[in-house]
């Protein structure tokens, strides 16, 4: 008796805690949501309900310009990254010699680990000496770099739960190089095409530092600009800006979650071993 | 089988390793090498171990150090008790979802509430500590980096945990283990990978940092990530830069290289 008493007080205080943590990660989130609609024009005291905070947001033309910038560059960058990591997928996987591999792989993983103040300051000076102008361009090819080796990360566990028996058939079969890829191969890893393409996507949306390292004059995302002006103070467009990029990214992550479910439904149907094999989550 | 005969295919990958992982670290070391005027000179290297650098940089540790344990600290309870829930999956979304979102909007939100005006302060005002200067010191730049970085922590402790077997638990508190001694003999030993690996996701960018330090610490902390930032992007001084960039990079391989047996276990 008294030990289920103090079984249930456990339960009471771990479920307090947890709460707290959710308290805590969320607060600072709808704290920006909540004052984005303070007429007062701060962030500490609500004096009235207003929009025009997001009307100043939405008649920004030069904030629409960077957003619409940012996108470009996240859904560009991301493709790109995403074809050049399945060849990299691709060529880790049929790599034979177990050193060759682990070296590859490491080589792949540098970007993923670098804090992000070096991959920015080393482009920065890789861009100046090949004499590429620092604007799209430069933040296009950087987000293309640290990109791919999160996409291959997320493809490589996919091509090797694949089962060789299944390549070996189609090549027995009468099918080519070509027809092996096209049919057999990009179809069962597709799951991890798509959830690399979706990191690629986040992590280019996100970024800051290196962006901020090889913007040059004149061109800016998201992310560098909420900064600078964010460095000039409080000002509430910002939090209606920020309410709008929660809601988009809840948006994203719902259908990033529909999309995945769909596709983890279907190949159980199609492909048998794929399914056994356990494609990760 | 795919590697005999053609593999041009394989151009671009090989090309990405060779231009931007490889040549960008060969750069920097290259320009750490040259000072303002651009002579060869070894000088950025003496410079560096001048008092004003090393305390720049034990200070960059500390904060580093005092960051990682903290995360530490809040996420393992957290991670723990997740993975008693019963929605987990569910719970271990909500605390991801957060991560998506802008780490620039979330300091900037601290601005406001950390602010001499915010509710940490009324709060203060309200249990007789009066008001307080937050914005602009240590504590809040150790608070926001630790609120940014938790869920980072969570995560590798959680799949830890969530792979660990239960019955080992089961088995210790049968053989009269109390409740703290399983907890230090049994549980914590076996998900010290992810302990590790959550580490790691944590004190290198927190050795990097300097969007935080300079919305919310506002210049008062110094670390490696701002001396670069400063150097290549205030001052132009590329090769001072670069040198501290080099000592950062050799940090963080000597830390690959302790904590190599936990990346083992990394799947792919």
């Amino acid at each position: 008796m008294k030990n289920k008493r103090r079984v249930k007080n456990q339960n009471g205080i771990a479920n307090i805690y947890l709460v707290l943590v959710f308290l805590v990660l969320y607060a600072p989130i709808f704290y920006l949501m909540y004052y984005s609609f303070n007429s007062g024009g701060t962030m500490h005291k609500f004096e009235g309900f207003t929009l025009d905070y997001y009307r100043e947001v939405v008649a920004d033309t030069r904030l629409m310009i960077i957003v619409i910038n940012t996108l470009v560059i996240a859904l560009l960058s991301s493709t790109i990254a995403t074809i050049i990591a399945v060849i990299g997928a691709l060529a880790i996987h049929h790599v034979r010699s177990r050193r060759a591999k682990n070296t590859l792989l490491s080589l792949n993983n540098v970007l993923i680990v670098s804090p992000d103040v070096i991959i920015g300051a080393s482009f920065l000076i890789l861009f100046t000496i090949v004499g590429i102008k620092l604007g799209f361009t430069s933040v296009l090819l950087s987000h293309v770099a640290f990109s791919i080796p999160i996409a291959v990360i997320m493809i490589l566990p996919h091509l090797q739960d694949m089962s060789p028996t299944l390549t070996d058939a189609a090549r027995d079969l009468g099918a080519t190089r070509r027809d092996v890829l096209t049919k057999v191969i990009l179809p069962i890893i597709k799951p991890g095409i798509f959830s690399g393409f979706f990191m690629a996507l986040t992590y280019s949306l996100d970024d800051f530092a290196v962006t901020f390292f090889v913007t040059g004059n004149g061109y800016s995302t998201l992310s560098v600009e909420i900064y600078s002006r964010a460095r000039q103070g409080v000002s509430l467009s910002i939090n209606a800006l920020s309410t709008l990029i929660f809601l988009f990214t809840i948006l994203l992550v719902i259908g990033y979650y529909y999309l995945n479910q769909r596709k983890s439904r279907t190949p159980v149907q199609i492909a048998e071993p794929v399914a056994e094999a356990g494609v990760p989550r | 089988m795919m590697t005999k005969g053609k593999s041009y295919y394989l151009i671009p990958y090989y090309l990405w390793i060779a231009l931007f992982v490889i040549a960008p670290v060969l750069l920097v070391v290259y320009y750490s090498l040259f000072d303002l005027e651009g002579k060869l000179t070894l000088n950025n290297y003496v410079n560096f171990f001048t008092p004003v650098y090393m305390r720049m940089m034990l200070n960059s540790f500390w904060y580093a150090f005092l960051i990682t344990v903290f995360s530490l600290l809040v996420a393992y309870p957290a991670a723990y008790l997740l993975t008693r829930t019963k929605h987990k999956q569910l719970w271990l979304l909500l605390i991801i979802l957060p991560t998506w979102i802008n780490l620039l909007l979330k300091t900037y939100a601290f601005i406001g509430i950390f602010g001499t005006f915010g509710p940490v302060n009324n709060f203060f005002d309200l249990v007789g500590l009066g008001e307080q200067q937050i914005l602009f010191t240590g504590f809040s730049f150790v608070f926001v980096s630790v609120y940014i970085f938790i869920p980072f922590m969570i995560l590798p402790i959680f799949s830890a945990l969530d792979e660990m077997n239960l019955s080992l638990v089961d088995a210790a508190r049968d053989l009269g283990a109390s409740g703290w001694t399983t907890f230090r003999r049994v549980v914590f030993p076996l998900t010290i990978s992810g302990v590790r690996s959550g580490c790691m996701a944590v004190f290198i960018p927190a050795l990097s940092l300097f969007m935080i330090t300079r919305l919310i610490a506002g210049n008062r902390v110094i670390t490696l990530g701002t001396a670069i930032e400063q150097h290549f992007l205030v001052t132009q001084d590329w090769g001072m830069g670069s040198t501290v960039a080099v000592f950062l990079i050799a940090i963080m391989a000597l830390f690959m290289i302790l904590t190599g047996g936990s990346r083992k276990g990394v799947r792919g």
